[in-house]
């Protein structure tokens, strides 16, 4: 199933949830809507399940225009964020809900029901637990359970919303493996929105970057990373240092200071300086362009991360290799190995 | 509190037992004077008995001051028969049109969003605010003999006022809040994701409303019911304005006890009073036993 989304708009009062969305989704895709929150990813999300309607814009699936069908006809499965298992049932009738509730004339019967419930149980790996009640799951259950109301209706895209949102971390990282290899078992096209980027980066083939009801970058987990589109791409993925910069000429400049990087065809002007934490270099005082005494060092893993105070006043944390350990109130030479610029 | 704490611990591993005891101690964490909780207590429970306890046991004393069979007798009496009749009818009427209406009114207001809608919270506790006698002449004034339909009533040969209609109608106005007001937080407290996701999962409005929403809020709505019919059965100031105090037919049983007490007819009196100060202890046992029910229905299920 193909999805296809032009020009959305929708507007809360005043403020624009979505302002001009486009987005072409491919058959089977596992896609990650990743913004910080009040984005539109939500909303988005909302609008293709059918359970919000946009002010102007078309959605489509397959061709087919899918705003003149309601949500129930759309075959769309929808995981809440906050699950909405209904509490009433068990966990076997919640995920049978989707199946009883069929017109007579396509449900099937008893048998066949039950069957597949236990079918999607067994998918979920939580067949043990039909007879329970929802408030008797833990949260990573909930949402297996969820996701098995969902796959129910045998639905032609999956949309979850913040999947993981409400979950501890170790559940989390144990449930994002498990979404991957259940979405190479059932290849349903899927959307899921997030606001965490390591679990877009890690769980999606491609990630949709959200910002202010606009779309600001689309690729692969790779792409969005290593070649950030905008400023706000830069700084919402990855740790990154931001520096005022003045670019002239082809010249960086850091105050009054000249640094030894090129400008890359950055336009001239008030600019911002982008670098990885990663990616910059420290070496001896002398040793690059920029200048700084080391404030504070941490050791965790296979890194230290420093915090130093540049020459202009600027406090910056890098994160350096540990073949070197760094001394607080050492001065060191830094240099950006690999960075970006963009208009300020 | 302290109590409950203890008796929760029993059930607690012996090793958290032992950590949480020491500083559970009682008298510790209280900084009032022994004194002065005994004085407080005291003052309370002399205050219910003297103004709960003590009417409830009058009404009963005086009820069987002449024995149990002139107790039955004045039950069984027709014109207290009477009463007790239309008293469950009325009630039977209005608490379903209230069911209805309550159920409709909470809905709407819980989980739509529309202007007017604060103005709507408000008209529903009208009925509250508004004293019973001048609701009951609203009636009066809107389908008695001089009233905006009266005439139209009359020429058509049908009896509002002075009949179950009115009374009924009366009864249902001044009851409305209680079946929305139990369930307007109750419903704003779930939310809609459940019914979105019923929606999503295919359902139609109705299979939603009746496997999602009403299994959610079943016990709110008995306890509106409770309460609504508690009232209704009990309700005077509003019935006795459109009720007309015909005898055997148009007296409820508040009304009949006011009668029979202005007739000097005690045990009588009392003996249907006793009906309604059962009908409120019921009351307040079915209340207690479903608020503990609602408690589990407003648990978050997520976390």
């Amino acid at each position: 199933m193909t999805i296809e989304v032009k020009n959305l708009v929708k507007k809360f009062g005043t403020f624009a949830a979505l302002d001009g969305v486009d987005l072409k989704i491919g058959n089977g895709e596992l896609l990650a809507l990743l913004g910080p929150s009040g984005s539109g990813k939500t909303t988005l999300l909302r609008i293709i399940a059918g359970l919000d309607w946009p002010d102007s814009g078309e959605v489509s699936f397959d061709g087919e225009n899918a705003l003149v069908r309601g949500a129930g006809e759309r075959q769309v499965g929808f995981v809440f964020q906050h699950y909405a298992l209904f509490r009433h049932m068990t966990v076997f009738e919640n995920v049978a809900f989707g199946l009883r509730v069929q017109p007579r004339s396509i449900r099937k019967d008893d048998a066949s029901i039950r069957a597949r419930v236990k079918e999607l149980l067994d998918l979920v790996q939580l067949d043990w637990l039909a007879g329970r009640y929802p408030s008797q799951l833990s949260g990573g259950q909930r949402q297996r359970i969820a996701l098995a109301r969902a796959l129910a209706i045998a639905p032609r895209i999956l949309l979850l919303d913040e999947p993981f949102g409400a979950l501890d971390a170790k559940v989390r990282k144990e449930l994002r493996q498990w979404l991957r290899s259940l979405h190479q078992e059932i290849n349903v096209t899927s959307i899921f929105v997030t606001h965490d980027q390591e679990e877009a980066l890690e769980v999606a083939n491609r990630v949709v970057v959200m910002d202010k009801g606009r779309i600001e970058q689309i690729g692969t987990p790779g792409d969005v990373y290593d070649n950030p589109a905008t400023a706000f791409v830069h700084g919402f993925i990855g740790e990154s240092i931001v520096l005022p910069v003045n670019v002239s000429d082809g010249r960086v400049r850091l105050g009054d200071k000249a640094l030894k990087i090129a400008a890359d065809g950055a336009s001239s002007g008030a600019s911002k300086l982008f670098v990885r934490r990663h990616d910059m270099q420290v070496g001896p005082a002398g040793s690059g362009s920029l200048e700084g005494s080391v404030r504070q060092v941490r050791s965790f893993g296979p890194i230290q991360r420093a915090v130093v105070a540049l020459c202009g006043g600027e406090i910056i944390e890098i994160d350096a290799p540990r073949d070197r350990e760094l001394q607080a109130g050492e001065i060191v030479g830094l240099e950006p190995r690999r960075y970006r610029i963009f208009a300020a | 509190m302290t109590m409950e704490l203890q008796q929760s611990l029993e059930y607690a591993a012996p090793e958290v037992r032992s950590r949480v005891r020491p500083f559970a101690a009682p008298d510790d964490v209280r900084s009032e004077p022994r004194f002065v909780r005994i004085g407080i207590i005291a003052l309370a429970t002399a205050f219910l008995s003297v103004f709960v306890v003590l009417p409830l046991v009058v009404v009963f004393a005086q009820a069987f001051s002449k024995g149990v069979s002139a107790y039955f007798a004045a039950l069984s009496d027709p014109e207290a028969l009477s009463a007790i009749r239309l008293t469950l009818l009325v009630a039977a009427i209005s608490v379903s049109l209230n069911l209805v209406f309550g159920v409709i009114a909470a809905w709407a207001i819980a989980k739509f969003e529309f202007s007017g809608k604060t103005a709507l919270v408000t008209l529903i506790d009208l009925p509250f605010s508004v004293s019973p006698v001048i609701s009951g002449l609203v009636f009066v004034l809107l389908f008695g003999a001089q009233g905006y339909w009266g005439p139209w009533l009359q020429s058509h040969n049908i009896h509002v006022l002075f009949a179950l209609p009115g009374i009924a109608l009366a009864t249902s106005f001044v009851t409305f809040p209680f079946v929305a007001r139990a369930l307007i937080p109750l419903m704003q407290e779930q939310g809609t994701q459940e019914e979105e996701a019923a929606i999503s999962l295919g359902a139609s409005g109705l299979q939603t409303f009746f496997r999602v929403t009403l299994p959610n809020i079943k016990w709110g709505v008995l306890y509106g019911v409770l309460l609504c019919n508690a009232r209704a059965m009990g309700e005077f100031g509003a019935v006795s304005v459109v009720s007309g105090h015909v005898r055997g037919e148009t007296n409820t049983m508040p009304l009949l006890v006011e009668i029979l007490y202005n007739e000097y007819q005690f045990v009588s009196s009392f003996a249907i009073a006793s009906l309604l100060a059962m009908l409120a202890l019921i009351t307040l046992i079915a209340k207690t036993m479903l608020e503990r029910h609602i408690d589990e229905e407003e648990l978050p299920h997520d976390d």
